[in-house]
């Protein structure tokens, strides 16, 4: 076994003395001869040295080509952008986007077609229904993403898991009674907030990315100071597998229903209700908690995994 | 209003520079904490408070938290520790 592991190594030692060896050689040659071709009737020491140098100098032609070629694809994109830049509308000028047919159109329907108060919840869980859905399947493959680099579970080296456990706290402390008191007191508080904002993401400014945002940050704020213990009470990877599939499949479904019935004229079966009430403006508000769902879920289990590699 | 909106935009010019001529890199992340409180405090001054709350929590919040955990595990946060235990030897 040894003798086998050593093999590699000592191939690239052997390499490595050969290639530093070949330098030295090719130096002298380059005094003596500037042109010095391989020949075919040369044994394999010369021909390996002609190899190395011909690398070197083929990779710093090539350093200078990608230095050259990414300073013109990067002007390139400057100039594209400033052109575009230039072609846009003036800011905050008195006619911009005025004679626009869509945002006319979503200024004096939004509220009547979809109950939504604020109409930006509106047209992003409305109209722009599958771009939201779009944003959540990103959220959710970020996560898979760091799952699969960072995740140890099923990790057979125990050693490792002991090793990421102990690491885990190396800077902080196990019980700061400062963080635990203002965590006591801010939590609940920060949660709360964001189920408002959620809750009222028809009614007023916010929604589901805003308000998942703040329960993730309240969440991570009470993993924070009391650990994983108390966390995982309530929210394991089970919760998070869970949680993270029926808001998707909920999203997906209830918002495919929604546009084949309206696209093709069927009666669904949602009203608007009584604009201005919290239950009201059909589909929005479901789809708001589940958005929320998803980026709070997302938020604390991208925090879990690059603090410990687990739930 | 003016003031405070030039002001803020002010600090996050420096704050952006600052970010990119920082050695200490906890430092740097702290920097961009702030950049991203004061870019929430813009966005309300431009009456888009649920950009606000969100640049809040992300930008400021999680962002920061995120890189932080990063700096742990490529160990460059250590000076602290190292120095106390130095001392106490």
């Amino acid at each position: 076994m040894k003798t086998k592991k050593n093999d590699p190594f000592q191939h690239l030692k052997d390499w490595i003395e050969n290639g530093d060896s070949a330098l030295e050689v090719e130096m002298q040659d380059e005094l003596d001869d500037t042109e010095s071709q391989p020949l075919p009737k040369e044994p394999a020491g010369p021909q390996k040295k002609l190899f190395v140098l011909d690398k070197k100098n083929v990779l710093k032609r090539l350093n200078i080509w990608y230095a050259v070629a990414a300073f013109a694809v990067c002007l390139a994109l400057i100039g594209v952008l400033v052109y575009a830049a230039a072609q846009l509308p003036k800011f905050g000028g008195a006619d911009t986007l005025v004679d626009s047919e869509v945002t006319a159109f979503y200024v004096e329907n939004t509220m009547e077609e979809t109950g939504a108060v604020n109409i930006v919840t509106g047209i992003i869980l409305d109209y722009r229904g599958f771009d939201t859905l779009g944003e959540s399947h990103v959220l959710f493959i970020a996560v898979c993403t760091v799952l699969l680099l960072l995740s140890i579970h099923g990790e057979k080296d125990e050693e490792q898991k002991l090793k990421a456990d102990a690491y885990d706290r190396h800077f902080e402390p196990h019980h700061d009674e400062v963080l635990q008191c203002c965590a006591r007191l801010l939590t609940p508080l920060v949660l709360i907030f964001g189920l408002y904002i959620i809750a009222n993401g028809h009614l007023s400014p916010g929604g589901g990315f805003s308000g998942g945002a703040i329960l993730g940050a309240g969440l991570i704020l009470y993993q924070n100071a009391f650990g994983y213990k108390k966390t995982e009470r309530f929210f394991t990877f089970r919760t998070f597998k869970l949680v993270s599939l029926c808001a998707l499949l909920f999203y997906s479904l209830a918002k495919g229903y929604h546009f084949f019935t309206g696209a093709n004229h069927i009666p669904n079966g949602i009203s608007a209700g009584h604009v201005g009430n919290i239950l009201s403006a059909g589909l929005l508000l479901p789809l708001n908690f589940v958005v929320g769902c998803v980026v709070a879920c997302t938020m604390y289990a991208l925090y879990t995994m690059f603090r410990r590699g687990e739930f | 209003m003016e003031a405070l909106n030039v002001i803020l935009l002010l600090f996050i010019l420096v704050c952006a520079v600052a970010v990119s001529r920082t050695k200490n890199l906890l430092s740097a992340v702290i920097i961009f904490m702030a950049q991203g409180l004061a870019m929430s405090v813009v966005w309300i001054l431009l009456r888009s408070p649920d950009l606000a709350i969100t640049e809040a929590a992300v930008g400021a919040g999680i962002t920061s938290i995120l890189m932080f955990i990063a700096l742990k595990k490529i160990h460059a946060i250590k000076e602290e520790g190292e120095a106390d235990e130095n001392e106490e030897e």
